[in-house]
């Protein structure tokens, strides 16, 4: 082969491993991307049911009700709406009624958000920044919801780097 | 006074990194030898400078001098000493400044090894090393300083994350660091080699070294990491492709590909300009990862503050190195003059493809982790990419790149024989079927994805004993020869084949765990059984009990597997007054490479446990598979290749080449 016809070879072969990569990547951000919401933003723009997505706001106080065999129920909040939901497992450490909450899962028939996955804040200073954002944005944020800073302006502990489990999580 | 001495130090170590940037380049450019030497004596002084930094803010943690703001935010004055000492950085303020003391530390190891170097050269590594530090130091001191004081100091701390309480955070993020930051000197050696406009193999050699020592802690670091978030978390899972691990992963691939590009480099002189890119993308990946994580950008459940005075700085960090670099890239790499000419189809068009393959691999988890970020400032959307897009986009791309791994090494230089290498991966081949086929008849039809993914890596496994077996001759000639020549064998040889073995073993702990992994989650009383792939587990007494700095929960299991007892699990839950938080110890029992996994959730009111328990087959194989890589890096290490500037041997018995 001449040195022309090489390099083509191996500008063919990358452009090749790119256009896959570029296809794979496609076809991956078609199904399995999931969206955030909050109960507001759901009665503003329902999701179909069986539609994975992502749920997030406070935990109604008051609203946690313990089931047989580990199923619980609860309703989360945003201000100014509700949604119901269940879920089945062991709630993370830091699951608190009146804090927030971030659950994955996808609505049923009924209108019941099933979560199969449930995160929940980290510290009793941080709050899941998306439910934080979305709360600020329908003006139901309060001062005392997240980090209680003192003057100094220092931040509340944060993780080491890298993927130490700094998560509070609890999946199935 | 140690806080402002530690303080003080700092600032030093910043005017000491701002000679070093500039002073050296005059010196190159000059033609001044002595100026040139600043940049020794500079580097060494500011990792001076930087460890008494560090030692000051270490001693304040070990005093728990609450005066100063760090130590009472992440310190408690009944927390054992380990965790006061490795509490150091498990804040940001505090893991800022073991970044800068591990960037110093590597610094002084070039000015103080470097000796070898042309003095042209280390001038210029050395100055980027403190353009980088500067930028860090500078960092630091305006946004981030751990040494502030607090006007009334409070009697107690808030204490330390009890998540992070744990031996993990010791050993996790200073690997992370040793390998993130260790990138910056490859960095600034292509950096260098574009100031200088010269490069050539002898410029491979020397980078290759430390591309290797950042790789293997890389490695080990992202395998402890995900070891320590396997067992500390509680639920078992040991990769969660969260934009945090990712910033950790994309290094790494980079990093991979640029170990193999930089033999090509080495061996043929080819592939320069491509090894130089590599070089620059590899450290701003580690800026990135850096970025991303410290300036709290991430929409993920992990807790990072948000300071956005840090982000930006971060972000400007970011885009000077990275623009500044890729700009220089763009303007003189067309003056590297390009050299060894290959045929597709050889080991130089392995590498290649192995590059390829690990850069499209690095670019697709590069879309995933930023997508989000980008259309969350665009459009305002909020979602998450999680495990299903990247098993759908990493996963393919990693399958034919494992294919062509036992190929590599088999095939010549320049213009190699794929039929050849495929006759003698014939063995192999025929490994990898039987375990298909047994696996397939051993679990009756089921999943058909983990025989065959089995198998793949038993390939890869015995693809790298083949290439041993073929080099040293054995089975063709008799076994003492055999040895003989094992023993002759460059321990750069060894160590690709334990490394890319190493690849084989992690997958099949990935595709056992994933597909074979059992779980039993119920409610249970003292005296229940919960029953689980084999094993019986039964819930003895719950008792309570007083730690250090916790009270905790735990309750004795007593395990035993068809009739035959095989001892004690106790998991338990601890409660952390000082912050009011809990955290969840799961109990592990090691049976060969599998374990048993315990954790426990909450109480109910009439007395019962949420209790989670995993069997999980072949686990261990997962973190087996990267200590494998890693010690292959350390066998390529030791090779004396590698180690430039080492005395020439009197007698050159087996021929080596000795190193220049």
């Amino acid at each position: 082969m001449t040195r022309k016809q090489r390099r083509l070879t191996m500008i063919g072969g990358s452009l090749a491993v790119l256009a896959i990569a570029a296809a794979l990547v496609l076809n991956a951000m078609r199904d399995s991307i999931v969206f955030f919401s909050t109960p507001t933003m759901l009665a503003e723009k329902p999701v179909a049911a069986g539609k994975r997505f992502r749920l997030g706001g406070l935990v109604q106080p008051g609203s946690l009700v313990r089931g047989d065999n580990l199923a619980v129920t609860f309703q989360v909040a945003d201000g100014s709406n509700t949604l119901p939901v269940a879920f089945k497992g062991i709630l993370p450490d830091l699951f608190r009624e009146g804090q927030g909450v971030v659950a994955e899962g996808a609505l049923d028939a009924a209108g019941v958000f099933k979560a199969d996955t449930v995160l929940a804040k980290h510290d009793e200073t941080y709050m899941p920044k998306e439910v934080a954002d979305a709360l600020k944005k329908q003006g139901h944020w309060k001062d005392d919801y997240g980090a209680k800073k003192p003057d100094y302006s220092a931040t509340p502990a944060a993780a080491a780097q890298g993927p130490s489990p700094a998560k509070q999580g609890v999946s199935q | 006074m140690i806080a402002e001495s530690g303080h003080y130090a700092l600032v030093l170590a910043l005017a000491l990194a701002l000679i070093q940037s500039t002073v050296p380049i005059l010196g190159a450019r000059w033609r001044d030898p002595a100026l040139m030497n600043v940049a020794r004596a500079t580097a060494l002084a500011q990792l001076l400078f930087v460890a008494a930094s560090f030692a000051a803010l270490a001693a304040l943690y070990i005093t728990s001098d609450f005066s100063v703001v760090n130590v009472y935010e992440n310190s408690h004055s009944t927390k054992p000493l380990l965790y006061k000492i490795t509490g150091v950085w498990g804040n940001h303020e505090g893991s800022m400044l073991l970044w800068v003391s591990i960037l110093a530390l590597f610094g002084g190891l070039v000015a103080a090894f470097g000796n070898n170097l042309p003095l042209s050269l280390r001038a210029y590594v050395l100055a980027v090393q403190g353009w980088i530090a500067s930028a860090f130091y500078l960092f630091i001191l305006i946004t981030s300083n751990p040494f502030l004081r607090i006007a009334s100091p409070p009697i107690e701390g808030r204490d330390l994350n009890p998540v992070l309480q744990d031996i993990g955070l010791a050993v996790h993020p200073p690997m992370l660091y040793l390998g993130y930051v260790g990138f910056s000197i490859s960095f600034a050696f292509a950096v260098a080699a574009l100031l200088e406009g010269r490069i050539d193999a002898a410029w491979a050699r020397w980078v290759r070294p430390w591309t290797l020592v950042a790789w293997i802690f890389l490695t080990l670091g992202i395998a402890m990491g995900s070891y320590w978030a396997y067992y500390e978390l509680g639920w078992g899972g040991w990769w969660f492709w969260d934009p945090v691990e990712n910033a950790s992963l994309m290094p790494w691939l980079a990093g991979t590909a640029l170990l193999h590009s930089a033999v090509v480099m080495e061996k043929r002189n080819a592939l320069k300009v491509w090894t130089i890119l590599l070089s620059i993308l590899t450290f701003s990946l580690s800026l990135l990862g850096t970025f991303l994580v410290r300036s709290g950008v991430l929409t993920s459940v992990h807790a990072f503050a948000t300071d956005p005075t840090r982000g930006v700085f971060i972000l400007l960090i970011l885009c000077i190195f990275i623009g500044g670099s890729l700009s220089l890239y763009a303007w003189r790499a067309s003056a590297l003059k390009q050299g060894g000419l290959f045929a597709p189809i050889s080991r130089e068009g392995a590498l290649v493809l192995n590059n390829l393959f690990l850069t499209a691999a690095c670019a697709t988890v590069f879309i995933g982790t930023l997508y989000p970020l980008a259309l969350e400032v665009l459009t305002g959307d909020k979602i998450s990419v999680g495990a299903p897009f990247f098993n759908l986009t990493f996963g393919p791309l990693f399958l034919p790149l494992m294919i062509a791994v036992p190929f590599g090494p088999l095939l010549a230089w320049k213009r190699g024989d794929l039929l050849g290498a495929a006759q003698r991966l014939t063995a192999a081949g025929i490994a990898a079927l039987l375990a298909v086929a047994m696996l397939w008849a051993w679990t009756r039809g089921g999943n058909a994805f983990a025989p065959l993914a089995i198998g793949l890596a038993v390939f890869v496994i015995a693809g790298a004993l083949t290439d041993l077996t073929e080099r040293t001759g054995l089975f063709r000639v008799p076994f003492a020869t055999a040895t003989r020549r094992a023993r002759g064998l460059p321990r750069a040889t060894w160590g690709s084949a334990f490394a890319h073995a190493g690849v084989g073993v992690a997958l099949i702990g990935i595709v056992c765990e994933t597909t074979w992994n059992s779980e039993y989650i119920g409610s249970m009383r003292p005296d229940d059984v919960a029953k689980i792939a084999g094993y019986e587990l039964k819930l003895g007494d719950v008792t309570q009990r007083k730690g250090p700095n916790f009270s905790e929960m735990l309750a004795r299991f007593a395990v035993s597997h068809d009739g035959e007892r095989l001892g004690d699990m106790t998991p338990s839950k601890r409660n952390f007054s000082a912050r009011s938080s809990s955290t969840t110890e799961a109990a592990l029992l090691t049976r060969g490479a599998s374990q048993l996994y315990v954790s426990l959730g909450e109480t109910t009111a009439d007395g019962a446990i949420a209790v989670r328990i995993y069997h999980k087959p072949l686990v261990l194989l997962i973190w087996w598979g990267p200590i494998l890589m890693a010690l292959g890096g350390v066998l390529s290490l030791s090779d004396r290749r590698l180690r430039v500037g080492a005395p020439k041997p009197a007698k050159s018995l087996r021929g080596l080449q000795a190193a220049e």
